[in-house]
């Protein structure tokens, strides 16, 4: 391979490793927000959970319908 | 040709009242029920002299009729809505029913409408209260502990199909569509085998496979053949095997792949292509796979994935729905649904994980499982056991389903307006429309109601009643300017006699 094209390799290379780095810290944010995301949401399921969920639960009985 | 489908869904919700020591759920759906204000509609009684629901679509009764209430009570656990729809106590629930749709996204719309109503009922009764105990309303269909309530659907199909030949063809489809239609439960009941967590409420509560019993022995099919329609013409097919959902996604592919079902049966394009070794084993073993892959036995011998069996029916139904474009008034919902269909096979193939927006059991196996790991708790901690009961809980505020779609993690098939439009307007292309507008208009000259027919008490004259036995009719193009043109009861009882093809 001419020196020349090696070069433009390298150039190559070195554009694709810089966009796939890209990519990564776009999927490291992405995946970040989400954890962020649900771990908001499961602070509020923990604050939805009735607090007397063990008796309420217990209690639940329904007559069969139909 | 195959009929369009007529579609209806009742769902039996469950009910309790916190902090109340006598809690008695025959009172609390009363006061429930009792307490929607739907245009004054509150003294117009349900006609029960058109119901039968011990007639077999086998071709015979099997018990003596039950006794219909009397006129007052009535009247107090029966309300019928301007939706067309009907809202009422049955048993030990309050239970809401849809108007007659024509597709699946109006019966999605008008199964969702049922929820606010519910709602704003328990609100209005809580207010009657002393102010320390709620109402709590689940639509769910069972208790944890053996007891199921049910969501029905039902179907009109042509009567000239031998009821043998729905039997072939829905079977494996109904005993496989859970791995999308399944609204996901913690534990199993009745006696099935133990596992942690499941695709379907209702699974573990079918153990036959026909009949006409909707309480015990419950049937994968079910007879019961009430059209509420001429029955020359119709039967009813009423499926009980389904799960209540809260998913849009779930419900929209449960009724629209059912009507595709219905109709490639008519037209003899599904007929017993499968036929299922053990359907009733076979429902409680697919409910309880989540990688919707493993395989049941067929009676020829070969065995079939739930998902490989979904996969010939979605490819026919495309077929299908293409073949008839032409000549198909819901030939646009019709491709949606298939191609729904198509794409939620793709990715419950690929890994059900990924539907984790759009179907119940994926969604709620998704965030008991994160809740699960985040508290380092077991699947029988009485924790997970609240949170799937609260995953049904239909207050906006409290449920869990509608905390996780307001905050975006659940993937909508229907517009919040048209829910809300769709609260006090009945669909426009069946006799409900008739019958709700009729509602609105002239209430007060309305005795009673049922679902093919008014009973008109005009001043000075003996009650009068129109019959609605075909569901086509009465439609908003058919009677519209008609009844619009009407300033009394009387006014439209003697349009209708003039022109007696419109409405009945």
């Amino acid at each position: 391979m001419p020196s020349s094209e090696r070069k433009q390799t390298q150039k190559d290379d070195a554009r694709k490793d810089s966009a796939e780095q890209e990519v990564n810290r776009d999927v490291v944010e992405e995946g970040a927000a989400l954890k962020d995301d649900i771990d908001s949401l499961l602070d509020e399921i923990d604050e939805l959970l009735e607090e007397d969920s063990e008796e309420f639960v217990e209690n639940y009985i329904q007559r069969g319908g139909e | 040709m195959a009929l369009t489908k007529i579609v209806g869904i009742e769902t039996e919700y469950g009910i309790m009242v916190r902090g109340a020591a006598d809690f008695d759920p025959v009172a609390s759906s009363t006061l429930v029920v009792n307490s929607y204000k739907d245009n004054d509609l509150r003294s117009i009684m349900w006609d029960y002299g058109q119901e039968n629901p011990l007639l077999d679509a086998r071709g015979f009764q099997s018990e003596p009729n039950a006794p219909s209430p009397d006129e007052e009570s009535n009247a107090v656990i029966n309300d019928i809505l301007t939706n067309g729809g009907r809202y009422y106590v049955d048993h030990a629930h309050p239970e809401y029913c849809t108007p007659e749709c024509t597709n699946a996204r109006d019966a999605v719309i008008y199964d969702k409408a049922g929820e606010l109503i519910l709602d704003m009922s328990s609100r209005i009764a809580e207010q009657t209260l002393d102010g320390k105990r709620e109402i709590i309303i689940y639509k769910n269909n069972s208790d944890g502990k053996g007891h199921s309530y049910g969501c029905h659907e039902n179907y009109l199909v042509d009567r000239s199909v031998a009821f043998q030949t729905l039997v072939d063809g829905m079977t494996p489809y109904l005993v496989t569509r859970q791995i999308f239609t399944g609204a996901g439960k913690v534990g199993a009941e009745n006696g099935a085998e133990s596992c942690d967590f499941q695709i379907s409420q209702r699974a573990d509560f079918f153990e036959t496979e026909v009949g006409l019993s909707t309480m015990v022995d419950r049937p994968i099919i079910n007879t019961r053949d009430e059209p509420h329609a001429d029955e020359k013409q119709y039967r009813r097919f009423h499926v009980i095997v389904g799960d209540a959902n809260m998913a849009e996604m779930s419900s929209y592919l449960k009724i629209g792949t059912a009507i595709l079902m219905l109709q490639m049966i008519e037209d003899g394009i599904i007929g017993n292509q499968f036929r299922l070794r053990d359907p009733v084993a076979a429902i409680k073993s697919i409910s309880r796979d989540l990688t919707c892959k493993r395989t049941i036995k067929l009676s020829d011998g070969s065995e079939r994935s739930p998902i490989e069996l979904q996969r010939v029916y979605q490819r026919l139904a495309a077929q299908y729905v293409e073949d008839r474009k032409s000549d198909n008034a819901y030939y646009e919902i019709d491709a949606d649904v298939v191609k729904k269909w198509g794409e939620t096979l793709d990715k419950l193939d690929e890994d059900p994980m990924q539907l984790n927006k759009e179907l119940d059991w994926v969604i709620k196996y998704t965030w008991l499982k994160a809740y699960r790991a985040r508290h380092e708790i077991e699947w029988r901690d009485h924790r997970i056991a609240m949170l799937g009961l609260q995953y049904h809980d239909i207050r906006a505020n409290v449920g869990v389903f509608y905390r996780l779609q307001k905050a975006g993690h659940v993937r909508r098939v229907v517009s919040q307006e048209a829910i809300i439009h769709a609260i006090s307007n009945p669909p426009l292309d069946t006799r409900a429309y008739f019958r709700g507008t009729c509602l609105k208009q002239f209430a007060s000259e309305i005795h009673a109601a049922s679902w093919n027919s008014l009973i008109f008490d005009v001043e000075g004259k003996s009650l009068q009643k129109v019959p609605m036995q075909y569901p086509l009719r009465g439609t908003r193009e058919m009677v519209g300017d008609m009844i619009k043109q009407c300033k009394s009861a009387a006014d439209l009882l003697a349009a209708i006699e003039a022109k007696p093809d419109n409405s009945e």
